[in-house]
């Protein structure tokens, strides 16, 4: 009976020790889990977990577990600034990956800037990254460098005169406003420059005025369902002018979608979309291979671009605790700018004080539908 | 007698909101606080707009958002003092709404529910395609903050302080209204158009006269809205937004002004506490909005009138018995 007293302190130092060892790293993340940019936030969700799972599976982070802490601002603008502020006054975390789109992380970044807390978008709007706020990072490729990628192949195959269709949104109105600068700047001929609505379901009018100017491509920018639209009324119209379809129907769900009218044509995507197809000495080839075999052993759905965005961000993140070997927010914003050639499943990452984004056009290959599957092209 | 009851709750509203800070734990709650009292003052111009005058509009978030952006273009892009845009901003969704409710409040029920829709989406296409005036689709980045007479407020609190003091005197304008001959004259006109234009009631004037004053309450809290956030963008101004007010209203109670600010608070911070059962909070959220309107038709502020006046009953009852 006396030595309960005895044992019982030495218990509480063991669990007080047990504690203090296993005091987690605090990630947030917000993503847009439902409403519709939920095709983006779902599959972020679900690796952010997946990711924090296999870490602590692996003994964490130097030892140091990781909670995640996952928000939904449901696309909308008012319940992505609560969560940001919930994360940041009330959870006290230590980084934030995410939000899932442009408007929202604009929304937000002022408030990591005063909490002096990095954050991470996966969102690929420019004005994210530029100019560059030294508490502002993110992952996608930039609408740059797709234009880029598919200016060069254009060239390659000898096109000079082209039109573009894009969509009245967030998305489509940002990659419009790189292609109006680089095509001229390029050497091209903008011939046409037409739009549409996130919601139309037939775009044979601007196909019609686009085909009256005859071109020697289009490129469609755009997020399904649209794009598949587009591609549809072509066939239905016999036109046979090439289209370049951007990154953002970079996915199965588009050839579904599309079905025989994805026949043929050529876009610019991330190499998550044909893994099989990437050289094994490749540098992410691994990193890509164990992403599709977690994610696609643990939610039987298949992978997406988007939730690879999460990945590199959360192991971006990962990495820069690693090197410096502390989780202080200071200290991860400072160490995510000693990130060099670090591969991702999105590209080659490497942060520097001017260029809080880290990838270039090389991030992507260039791939044609064929046969209801991507093959790479260059 | 209903006047001072009135004065006294907003009083007791007034000091509420004004302590609440000191039982905040972090700015997090603030946020959430500042939200509900900008969806509030949108609510208590449609709690007179709907409950007392009888009219509806679906178009109100177009108010707020034309208010919302008129002051971010002017101090932003041209670069006005802030409090100037502001009351640039106030005016112009002020007078939009004099000239779009002259034609439209000509119309009954449906008629006026589709036009006032139909102004809303204008609006929003408005704020999406003119690329270069709002920023498009993506949003309108890099407004400066909130400021009151050339002294900027950096932090929550003193935010949170102007806003919550802002819906204050909207609500004791509202009451003021309502006890006055105007308020008479819109009860009137609710209950029969006919029988109140009979009585002498101008009722195209005073009709007029509710909706541009809910547009100017709605103005109010585009401007704060957009400088406090220093971002916007047309998402936050659609159709989604005019009926989530018209719910707030419906569901606090129709002709209750308190009601419709409790409705507002409700309907923003209840999305707050369901995050903790993450994948079922669309449920649970549809689910408590059903049961609320099954068992409490007169809203949450009919609900506990008829609580409070059971109650009351009640302890007659007993004290009566023990006077037996």
């Amino acid at each position: 009976m006396k030595h309960t007293g005895l044992i019982g302190i030495i218990l509480g130092f063991v669990l007080t020790a047990s504690v203090c060892m296993a005091a987690p790293i605090k990630i947030g993340a917000i993503f847009s889990v439902t409403g519709p940019a939920s095709f983006l936030g779902e599959p972020e969700k679900n690796t952010v977990l997946l990711l924090q799972e296999q870490i602590n599976a692996n003994g964490g982070i130097h030892g140091q577990p990781v909670e995640v802490i996952v928000y939904d601002d449901e696309s909308d603008v008012n319940k992505c600034v609560m969560a940001a502020k919930k994360l940041l006054d009330q959870d006290q975390v230590s980084v934030v990956i995410g939000p899932s789109i442009s408007g929202n992380t604009l929304a937000i970044a002022r408030f990591f800037s005063s909490a002096k807390v990095p954050l991470i978008s996966c969102a690929a709007a420019e004005k994210i990254v530029s100019p560059v706020l030294p508490w502002i990072f993110n992952t996608p490729q930039l609408d740059r460098h797709v234009v880029i990628k598919i200016l060069q192949d254009a060239q390659a195959k000898g096109y000079s005169r082209l039109a573009v269709l894009t969509v009245s949104d967030g998305y489509g109105q940002a990659g419009r406003a790189v292609l109006k600068e680089r095509i001229p700047a390029d050497g091209f001929v903008l011939v046409a420059d037409e739009v549409y609505g996130p919601k139309d379901t037939d775009m044979t009018a601007q196909l019609t005025s686009i085909k009256a100017q005859n071109p020697d491509a289009i490129i469609c920018w755009g997020t399904n369902p649209g794009p598949a639209v587009v591609a549809r009324n072509r066939m239905q119209l016999g036109l046979t002018t090439p289209l370049y379809m951007s990154h953002g129907v970079a996915s199965d769900k588009f050839i579904e979608l599309a079905g025989e009218a994805a026949e043929g044509l050529v876009l610019p995507a991330g190499r998550l979309v044909a893994v099989d197809q990437v050289p094994a000495d490749h540098p992410q080839k691994p990193v890509l291979d164990s992403y599709v075999q977690g994610y696609t052993g643990k939610f039987n759905t298949a992978i997406s671009s988007f939730g690879g965005y999460a990945h590199d961000a959360f192991m971006l993140v990962a990495e820069a605790i690693r090197l410096g070997n502390s989780a202080q927010p200071a200290d991860i914003r400072d160490n995510l700018e000693k990130i060099t050639a670090f591969p991702g499943t999105t590209g080659v990452y490497s942060y520097t004080p001017d260029n809080h984004n880290g990838l270039d056009e090389s991030a992507f290959i260039m791939v044609t539908i064929s046969q209801g599957a991507w093959s790479v092209t260059n | 007698m209903a006047y001072r009851r009135d004065m006294y709750w907003l009083a007791a509203f007034f000091t509420v909101l004004m302590l609440a800070p000191l039982a905040m734990p972090n700015n997090y709650y603030l946020t959430v606080l500042i939200m509900c009292c900008l969806h509030a003052m949108n609510a208590v111009g449609l709690c007179l707009l709907v409950g007392h005058a009888g009219q509806i509009s679906l178009g109100h978030a177009g108010f707020y958002g034309l208010a919302a952006y008129t002051s971010a273009f002017l101090s932003t892009t041209i670069g006005l003092p802030v409090g100037l845009s502001m009351l640039a901003g106030i005016g112009a969704g002020t007078v939009t709404s004099v000239l779009v409710g002259l034609p439209s409040l000509k119309l009954h029920g449906h008629y006026l529910a589709m036009a006032t829709l139909g102004f809303g989406v204008i609006l929003s296409i408005l704020f999406t395609e003119t690329i270069d005036i709002t920023g498009g689709p993506s949003g309108f980045v890099g407004i400066p903050g909130l400021s009151v007479f050339g002294y900027e407020l950096t932090n929550d609190a003193s935010i949170y302080r102007v806003v919550a003091l802002g819906l204050c005197l909207i609500v004791w304008l509202a009451f003021n209204v309502l006890h006055s001959r105007i308020g008479r004259a819109l009860r009137a006109l609710h209950t029969s158009e006919k029988a109140a234009q009979a009585m002498g009631v101008d009722v195209a004037r005073y009709k007029l006269f509710v909706f541009v004053l809910s547009a100017f309450f709605s103005s109010v809290a585009g401007v704060l809205y957009a400088h406090y956030l220093t971002f916007i963008a047309p998402a936050s101004f659609g159709f989604m937004f005019s009926v989530e007010i018209i719910v707030m209203v419906v569901l606090g109670g129709m002709i209750s002004v308190p009601g419709s600010i409790i409705g507002a608070f409700f309907l923003t911070v209840l999305p707050e506490f369901l995050r903790a059962f993450e994948n079922s909070e669309i449920i649970l959220f549809g689910a408590i909005l059903v049961l609320c309107m099954i068992f409490l038709p007169d809203g949450l502020a009919g609900g506990w009138n008829r609580l409070w006046q059971r109650l009351r009953a009640a302890s007659a009852q007993a004290s009566l018995r023990k006077q037996i």
